[in-house]
């Protein structure tokens, strides 16, 4: 019995999504294999990692990440510019926290003119997260689509009751859309279908799984991104091919493993490291899953997943 | 290559006397095919046929079992590529190596380190799985010595390293009984390797610098007799290990190729200096096809997430864990302690009571039947709404056990407050916070 490799075919291929505009723009999807699976097709674009910046200062975020943003978290564009110049981010993911009506509730116009700085500042290309709350998000997303015509941002969560709101703008205004759904294959679908019937360009869509931490549902997001892969390649589906992106930073520094200190838990050893490979280690199972895009928190996290994805052969 | 169902029937004694349990002895032959019944269920097989079918009807790959007695490990035995076809079976190890030129502080603290790196998680244990001992020094009685000092202090499982059969002769008298893994046979080896394997009824790691040259080596030793064997592709970077395990894990079970047919060694400790990096290796390799990894460094704050990952992709996917409905009372509660209520899902029951039970205060949780979903997941599919919780805490009988009327929600679901309070007369209900990990706050600010 002699050995031959066992390689796989696909007759699907992913999405080549662009965000931003001139030389900082950046491409994201275009696999035609399973991800890292050079040895038996593409992978031309690595997946990129947005740090995520907020446009409130963060009350309770773990002391890992106050030790490394504390100085910047009050002011988005600083916050921004370090993460971009010291960090190295890829994309810079703005979450308008002061739009949610259970908190600050601030109007379109305000957080337009966060956006706006912050997306003047730093040349590399700019997520824009709402705060979950899907009427708001519509609002302010439609007015932020339209005052920044061109940029090709990234505008989202889109979800179920909103998706058309954000959709049409971005649509309208030249940007994408990530469209989310709760862990299953068959909505996302779903949510990309209603989307493209309303005249968005599936190039401009983005997956959004929705995303679980390590040791909170994790193991859910990870096998669905896998099953919206193979549905993408081995089925073609043209409407399960879109890059996908998850929100994990926000998942991973909730975990109770990733913030406590060693006064409470001295059996889980150093904070610092153990919140950042929460968070690392997390992405890596996105990035292994199928993730083109995943938003994180520490600095120390972009670098790992860089070495890491330079050692899967994809720079 | 595996048989077919008509295959197999033409070994069968063709007599469809129904012992088996089955009518049929065509019928019995498609179970077999199928994986769906074993050989020795037909008392009348001939032992020549049972040869020719054992061998065709072995799952396609193979479980080896390290070590012995409760820390043993079992890996191999998967039967899918993606874990959501059926699920992952056996959990991967963790081995930390120890090699015999470390000072003998260093080995100290590396042997106190196999007995620390354990948590308690979510009902289970998490633990480093074997001592993975390397012969560094090239001499067979310093190796012999460091086997001896770890068997007496470590009751782990042991992975013995070195390519020397003197070498490895000498370790396996010191701890042949134990089921340790030899590592490795290769091609310059190996037929001193398999006789030690032999000898000692270990199994034992085949490494290969190609996978042609690690099946045509397991398929010789296999042939000699040693069938408990471990593979190890020889790649010592990220990119061609990752390929090797998914040749390997496809080969087995979608070609069903016998040779590499078994579970897979890894090696993050010879694949980089960054502890890490190295913690992110074995990462990858947790999620594509390791059975083993082999790490030079593993501290709390990376054996901790690893070991949550790899409870996270072992778990099966088709059955959420559920905890039995009914009230769970912390620290002997009186009539006076807080009633606090969340759902049936076993990761979300555990850790809200361990951190009840690390507040160590007194309380009564109360768990509402809804069907393993999460708070918020359960919220959302109509599981866990004012209806039911109201329900479940009419008919659980706590209204007689405490004085007060007041239950606490979880934070994520603070929506449901409102119509909670009209589907339980007389209650006042309490928006506890949004993660467990502030509970322990909350309950030492409740009166
Ligand atoms: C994994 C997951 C699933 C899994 C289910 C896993 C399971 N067994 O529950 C699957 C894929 C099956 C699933 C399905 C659905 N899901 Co879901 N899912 C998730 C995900 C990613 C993680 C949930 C999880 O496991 N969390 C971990 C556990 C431990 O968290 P927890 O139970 O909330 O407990 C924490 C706290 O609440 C607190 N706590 C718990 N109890 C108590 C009690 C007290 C007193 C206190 C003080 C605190 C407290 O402590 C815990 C730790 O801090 C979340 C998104 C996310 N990141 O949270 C979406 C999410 C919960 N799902 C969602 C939805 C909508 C669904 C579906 C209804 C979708 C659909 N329409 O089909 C289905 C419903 C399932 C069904 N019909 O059978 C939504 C809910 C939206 C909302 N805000 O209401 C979410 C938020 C995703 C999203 N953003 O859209 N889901
Ligand atoms: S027990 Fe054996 S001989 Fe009898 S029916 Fe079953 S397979 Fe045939």
């Amino acid at each position: 019995m002699s050995y031959s490799a066992p390689i796989d075919r696909y007759t699907g291929k992913i999405n080549k999504v662009e965000i931003g505009t001139g030389d900082a723009r950046v491409q994201v999807g275009g696999e035609t294999t399973q991800p890292f699976y050079l040895f038996e097709g593409e992978m031309p674009n690595r997946p990129r990692l947005a740090m995520e910046v907020c446009d409130e200062a963060p009350g309770d975020w773990a002391k890992a990440l106050e030790d490394v943003l504390g100085d910047v978290w009050d002011d988005p564009v600083k916050w921004a510019a370090k993460c971009k110049d010291e960090f190295g981010a890829d994309l810079i993911c703005l979450r308008l926290l002061s739009i949610d009506p259970n908190g600050a509730d601030k109007g379109p116009d305000e957080a337009l003119e966060v956006v706006r700085k912050v997306a003047d500042s730093v040349e590399i290309p700019l997520i824009i997260y709402g705060c979950g709350n899907a009427a708001k998000d519509g609002e302010v997303l439609k007015k932020v689509a339209e005052q920044m015509e061109g940029r090709a941002m990234v505008l989202g969560p889109a979800v179920e009751e909103n998706y058309k709101t954000i959709s049409a703008a971005a649509m309208g205004f030249g940007h994408n859309v990530a469209g989310e759904t709760p862990i299953d294959v068959n909505m996302a679908k779903q949510l990309n279908i209603l989307m493209t019937n309303l005249g968005m360009p599936a190039q401009r869509i983005l997956i959004d799984p929705s995303t679980g931490a390590l040791g909170y549902g994790l193991e859910y997001t990870y096998s669905v991104i896998e099953r919206d892969r193979l549905t993408a390649l081995q089925q073609n589906d043209a409407m399960m091919q879109m890059p996908i992106i998850c929100d994990m930073g926000r998942e991973a520094w909730k975990a109770k493993e990733a913030k406590v200190g060693t006064d409470e838990h001295p059996e889980y050893g150093d904070p610092v490291k153990r919140g950042i490979m929460w968070e690392a280690i997390g992405v890596t199972s996105l990035l292994v899953a199928g993730a083109d895009i995943v938003v994180v928190r520490h600095p120390e996290t972009v670098k790992l997943m860089r070495s890491t994805m330079e050692g899967l052969g994809v720079k | 290559m595996a048989l077919t169902g008509l295959d197999i029937f033409k070994k069968l004694p063709q007599t469809n006397c129904g012992d088996c349990g089955v009518p049929t002895c065509l019928a019995f032959a498609m179970k077999l095919a199928s994986g769906g019944a074993s050989l020795d269920l037909c008392p009348h097989v001939s032992q020549e046929a049972k040869d020719a079918l054992s061998e065709a009807s072995a799952p396609p790959m193979r479980e080896v079992t390290i070590g012995q007695g409760e820390n043993a490990l079992k890996i191999g035995g998967e039967q899918v590529l993606f874990r959501h076809e059926k699920t992952f079976f056996k959990p991967c190890g963790f081995a930390l190596v120890i090699d015999d030129s470390m000072e003998a502080a260093e080995v100290d603290s590396r042997l106190e380190s196999l007995k620390k790196l354990r948590f308690e998680r979510v009902g289970y244990e998490l633990k480093t799985d074997l001592a993975a001992l390397k012969c560094a020094s090239g001499d067979k009685s310093s190796f012999a010595g460091l086997v001896e000092k770890v068997k007496g202090a470590c009751d782990l499982p042991l992975v013995l390293m070195s390519d020397e059969p003197d070498v490895m002769s000498a370790a396996l008298d010191v701890c042949g009984t134990g089921k340790p893994l030899i590592a490795s046979a290769t091609s310059d080896n190996s037929n001193a390797m398999t006789e030690l394997a032999r000898k000692h009824k270990c199994p034992m790691v085949v490494r290969g610098g190609s996978l042609e040259e690690l099946s045509g080596l397991t398929e010789k030793i296999s042939k000699a007799g040693v069938k408990d064997l471990v593979l190890d592709s020889g790649s010592r970077d990220l990119s061609k290990t990752l390929e090797n395990l998914v040749m390997m894990r496809r080969s087995a079970l979608k070609k069903k190729f016998r040779p590499l047919g078994y579970p897979t060694i890894t090696f993050p400790c010879q694949e980089t200096q960054d502890e890490m990096l190295e913690a992110i290796h074995a990462a990858v390799y947790v999620m594509k096809y390791g059975g083993i990894m082999v790490m030079n460094n593993l501290q709390p704050w990376s054996a901790l997430p690893l070991f949550v990952l790899r409870q996270n992709i072992y778990t099966d996917p088709q059955r959420p864990m559920q905890v039995k409905e009914g009230f769970y009372e912390f620290a002997s509660p009186g009539d006076s302690a807080p009633i606090l209520v969340t759902t049936n899902f076993s990761l979300t029951y555990f850790i809200v009571s361990s951190e009840i039970e690390s507040s160590k205060r007194p309380a009564h949780l109360g768990i509402v039947d809804s069907e393993g979903l999460s708070t918020l997941t359960a919220w959302a599919a109509g599981k866990f709404t004012a209806e039911k919780i109201a329900a479940f805490i009419k008919k659980s009988g706590i209204e007689d056990k405490v004085k007060h009327r007041k239950v606490v929600i979880p934070g994520y679901v603070a929506q449901i407050k409102g119509e909670l309070e009209e589907e339980l007369e007389g209650w006042e209900v309490m928006v506890g916070p949004r993660e467990a990990s502030e509970i322990p706050g909350f309950l030492k600010s409740w009166q």
